[in-house]
């Protein structure tokens, strides 16, 4: 399924126009190399060009124009939709996925740019239908609600214990300071962390909820109606 | 029939405990499909051509070139030449393209010419020289004076003074009845004299003040008196799944629509009457609305919108194929939701013990080109004995206001909690004490005293309060600040089917959806708890308009409704299930129970079957039966309404930079009897962020020369972020006194009071009130200034 976006090949038209401009014709529908203060640059475009990615281990290729972001290619090509396009410009972290394994915001890397790089998203971190630790931890603390944040937090908290088992709560300030909640679940996701380093006494949040997920102990209140 | 009700609480398993949601796992591992990700076979993106304009006329419309576009597949003007336009960012043209990027190219390739008109879009300014409105009361002003709550006889002589310009119809007055309107009002209203609407220049439309009691006699005589300004700005909701639709018509007379909504039921019968209106004539049983997972509405997507309209258009003209439609984030923030302004100047007059005697306001504030409503105030103290009010609606092109969480009653939490502890300053006391001292001024008393000292608490309030101005050294200074809140919260009217099969597997569907406030879960954890079984055990299906129709989800109705509706089906089907497996077991049905994945017999031990096996005695279809929550007009039985809460900041203000940081919330709810512990603690956290996020930050900020949104984007609309949140205590109040209410809805009620308890916070920190929220650093420092210094 993910190599048959490959079967579209570029039309002559696309093609002619693409060598007019180019310096060298390639052999293969691919960038033209242009040598610039003798550095050798990649030239794609503007007709469609054929990408190959490495998406969770597996490779992806499809024909695509060279304005595709690698959110939209992972979105709209390869049906990769845990990742979300929220703002498109950088601001939010919806789109966070793991590139080389440090987080990037998938809105603001060209799909082109993205080849040859190892680019993990949240449907790989899970194996099989076993959620990863992060994962879990998000779900036993409801560190979302209508969700839609959700994958790309899960990428931001399963990066930063990746590179920092043990973080701050000043780290992981940081380490998520780069993505927005609208519905307000940073407090699971604090003690989402806090399971996930240990550190079950997490400020405020009572004992029993960093725990278990099942808990059946209800404060209760004697008071009129 | 059965009696519903709620098991008590030594005979709960599963209702009042903390249970992760069904749905956590497929929202974790990105599996969780929204409308947004979908993407069938042949799919066409759509795009809108937007107006630049706050205010213009449509002059002609040029779509020839775009059209010629290779992969350009539909065209549909959506506003043409002669339609006036009254917000940027206001739809002109959709179309739909093989993709994303040729349909951008496509729209750059429109020519539309506009007739540039004046805009206004400032709502802060107090609108000085506005006359009261004497002509004509439109609908949309006489639901304005039964929202607040003006008596009756007032109504009926201004509407017979001043004369109405819509008609009386049996609907409205059917309406008028289920809602308790006197007959006088009624009678008043069809013999009101009909004027045609006046034409107003003005953007100000300013109501009649409307009086009770003897408000100057109060003032004169008063001990005290205190007043000051506050102010909410329109904020945005700012979903993160922006609006939008996937439309296709799978034959001539069928159209199937994936909506992002919260209203999920509530399109087929929207859709059908628009598209009828303009020429494609469809009937709502055709449509077929669906949807698993949406990404956020907070009462913004109640309406299928233009845009659902324009999808299906578009979709038709490209011979049924499925059209996408997303809002980009610029027009998500500039037109698919605002939250109105509201603004006032507050007085108060009380005796010196702190018992308020009269309220005194003049507020004004904007809902868009439609101008608004006065917010609910005096909020909660509705029974101060001497008021006057007076309101101005500014009719702006700032963009269509829609319902945002709790309408209106963050605004008005902000204009009478800031208000009652401004006046507790100038008497030199407590809030906390005020506050206590006026709760018969409200309908709940000893609920919100009970909250207020469980808050106190919790934030060790009494201990740690000071008089206003924190008198100690260096810039950073601390403040504590309270408020309260209410809300409804019954359950809607709506249904669900419930099937248990002969294999013993039980399945449940309704026409509802899950906002992200656990309402699949809601709903499995009612049924587990009525049939003795595992939450594993229960498969619930929603979201679908092929299932039995269920209301839309605003207003905190749908755990009430949701929970109603499966308790009944669920017991409905048990009930056939014991009769038909009683005389197995040797008894009358009424002596057996479903426990522990089994029917017993009550008080004895051993005689029992499993599940499984008495399902198999079903027969081949199993048993259905279908759950029904009776509509408003009916005595509730196992939903309720009316729920209250106290709230409590702590914030640190740095005098230096005007940074406020919030250091500490506490929650106090109570919402009945509460289904998922665990979930309605996530509404309370997640409703103190937000409330962070709109006390500090949040402001759709307007160009008065463009009339555009300064920040449509995320860098510039600021949320509060994973840093900015504070340590937080949320308790809920349940056991005796609130579980035998039955479930009420809690969606709306922790979002109200956050911004009035940081603004008075931030008050008692610096010694000064910052009048408007957002409280940012500039304010924070013009108010220093204008005080005269540092705290
Ligand atoms: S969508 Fe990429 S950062 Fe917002
Ligand atoms: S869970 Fe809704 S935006 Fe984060």
């Amino acid at each position: 399924m993910p190599d048959d976006e490959s079967k579209q090949g570029v039309s002559r038209r696309e093609f002619l126009k693409i060598s007019a401009i180019t310096v060298s014709v390639p052999a293969v529908i691919g960038p033209t190399v242009l040598e610039v203060g003798g550095e050798e640059i990649p030239v794609y475009g503007p007709g469609k060009t054929p990408i190959t990615l490495t998406v969770n281990g597996r490779r992806y290729t499809a024909d695509l124009e060279p304005r595709v972001t690698l959110l939209d290619a992972l979105r709209d090509s390869f049906d990769l939709t845990g990742a979300k396009r929220v703002c498109d410009r950088a601001e939010c972290g919806a789109c966070t996925v793991l590139l080389d394994d440090r987080p990037v915001y998938a809105c603001a890397v060209l799909a082109i740019d993205a080849q040859g790089r190892n680019i993990s998203t949240v449907e790989g971190i899970t194996s099989g239908d076993a959620l990863h630790p992060v994962q879990h931890a998000f779900v036993a603390n409801d560190a979302q609600q209508c969700g839609f944040c959700t994958p790309g937090f899960v990428m931001a908290s399963y990066a930063l214990l990746k590179h920092n088992p043990n973080p701050s709560p000043e780290q992981v300030a940081k380490g998520l300071g780069g993505n927005y909640c609208r519905c307000g679940t940073y407090y699971g996701m604090r003690g989402a962390i806090g399971q996930m380093t240990g550190q079950r006494s997490t400020v405020g949040l009572p004992q029993s909820e960093v725990l278990t997920d099942r808990e059946t102990d209800r404060p209760t209140d004697q008071g009129g109606a | 029939m059965a009696d519903y009700k709620w098991p008590d609480a030594q005979h709960r398993t599963l209702i009042g405990t903390r249970q992760s949601r069904l749905d956590g796992p497929v929202k974790v591992s990105g599996r969780a499909k929204y409308t947004y990700d979908q993407n069938p076979k042949g799919l066409l993106a759509g795009a809108i051509l937007r107006c630049p304009h706050a205010h213009a006329k449509v002059v002609s419309v040029d779509t020839s070139a775009a059209e010629k576009i290779p992969g350009v597949k539909a065209v549909q003007v959506l506003q043409g030449p002669g339609k006036e336009v009254h917000w940027a960012g206001d739809e002109i043209v959709a179309l739909a393209a093989i993709n994303e990027g040729i349909a951008e190219d496509a729209l750059r390739a429109i020519k539309v010419q506009y007739e540039v008109l004046p805009h206004f879009v400032d709502d802060a300014t107090e609108p000085k020289s506005a006359a009261e409105e004497t002509g004509p009361l439109a609908l949309d002003d006489l639901i304005n004076m039964f929202s607040n709550q003006v008596p009756e006889p007032q109504i009926s002589s201004t509407v017979q003074k001043r004369g109405i310009s819509f008609p009386v119809t049996d609907d409205l007055v059917k309406r008028m009845r289920s809602f308790n309107v006197g007959e006088n009002v009624i009678k008043a209203l069809q013999s009101a004299p009909q004027k045609s609407p006046e034409s107003t220049r003005s953007p100000f439309k300013k109501s009649a003040v409307n009086v009770t009691g003897d408000p100057d006699q109060a003032f004169k005589t008063a001990e005290a008196t205190s007043e000051g300004l506050y102010g909410v700005p329109v904020i945005t909701h700012c979903c993160l799944e922006a609006h939008g639709v996937i439309a296709h018509w799978p034959d001539a007379e069928h159209l199937e629509t994936q909506v992002s909504t919260q209203n999920v039921c509530g399109m087929p019968d929207q859709i059908a009457q628009a598209l009828t209106g303009i020429g494609i004539p469809i009937s709502a049983s055709n449509i077929r609305n669906r949807q698993q997972h949406v990404g956020g509405g907070f009462g913004s997507k109640f309406a299928a919108d233009r845009w659902s309209l324009a999808a299906a258009q578009l979709s038709k003209k490209a011979g049924g194929a499925p059209v996408k439609i997303m809002l980009d984030r610029r027009a998500e923030l500039e037109v698919a939701g605002a939250r109105p302004s509201a603004y006032a100047h507050v007085k108060l007059a009380a005796k010196k013990d702190g018992a308020i005697t009269a309220w005194d306001s003049q507020s004004w504030g904007t809902g868009g080109p439609l101008g608004g409503n006065m917010p609910p105030i005096p909020y909660i103290f509705t029974e101060i004995p001497h008021q006057r009010k007076q309101h101005i609606s500014i009719a702006t092109n700032i963009g269509p206001a829609r319902a945002w969480r709790a309408p209106n009653h963050p605004q008005a939490a902000v204009l009478t909690m800031c208000a009652i502890d401004d006046l507790a300053a100038r008497l030199g006391m407590d809030p906390f004490d005020v506050f206590l001292k006026n709760l018969p001024l409200t309908p709940r008393a000893n609920v919100y005293e009970a909250e207020l000292r469980k808050a106190d608490e919790l934030m060790q309030w009494k201990k740690r309060w000071h008089p206003r101005g924190d008198e100690s050294s260096g810039p950073m200074k601390r403040g504590l600040g309270l408020s309260i809140h209410t809300w409804g919260g019954r359950g809607h009217q709506g249904a669900g089917d419930l099937t248990i099969h002969p294999d013993g597997t039980v399945e449940y569907r309704s026409g509802t959806q899950d906002l992200g406030t656990g309402t699949r879960t809601a709903i499995a954890m009612v049924i587990g708890e009525t049939l003795g079984l595992p939450l594993n055990a229960i498969t619930v299906k929603i979201g679908d308009t092929n299932f039995p129709h269920d209301g839309g989800s605003g207003g905190s109705t749908t755990i009430g409704a949701v929970s109603a509706e499966s308790r009944r089906a669920a017991t409905d089907a048990l009930n056939e299930l014991l009769a038909k497996v009683a005389p197995t077991l040797g008894v009358a049905p009424d002596q057996l129970e479903a426990l522990y994945g089994t029917i017993r017999v009550k008080d004895t031990q051993g005689k029992s079957i499993t599940w499984k096996k008495a399902c198999s005695m079903l027969g081949a279809t199993g048993v259905t039966a279908h759950g029904q929550n009776p509509d408003p007009s009916k005595p509730p039985d196992l939903t309720n309404s009316g729920v209250g809460g106290a709230q409590m900041a702590d914030v640190s203000v740095d005098v230096e930079t005007g940074i406020v940081r919030v250091n500490k919330m506490v929650a106090v709810q109570d919402c009945g009897l509460i289904i998922n512990l665990k979930t309605a603690e996530s509404q309370c956290y997640g409703a103190l962020i937000m409330g962070i996020s709109y006390a500090l930050f949040e402001e759709k900020i307007m160009d008065p020369t463009t009339g555009r949104m300064l920040n449509p984007n995320m860098q510039f609309y600021r949320l509060a972020g994973y840093g900015d949140i504070p340590e937080l205590v949320v308790h809920m109040m349940t056991g005796p006194g609130y579980d035998e209410r039955g479930v009420i809805g809690l969606g709306e009620p922790p979002v109200v009071s956050p911004g009035a308890a940081i603004s008075n916070a931030v008050a008692n920190a610096i010694g000064v009130r910052v009048p408007f929220l957002p409280i940012t650093p500039d304010r924070v420092l013009a108010a220093l200034e204008k005080k005269g210094g540092a705290a």
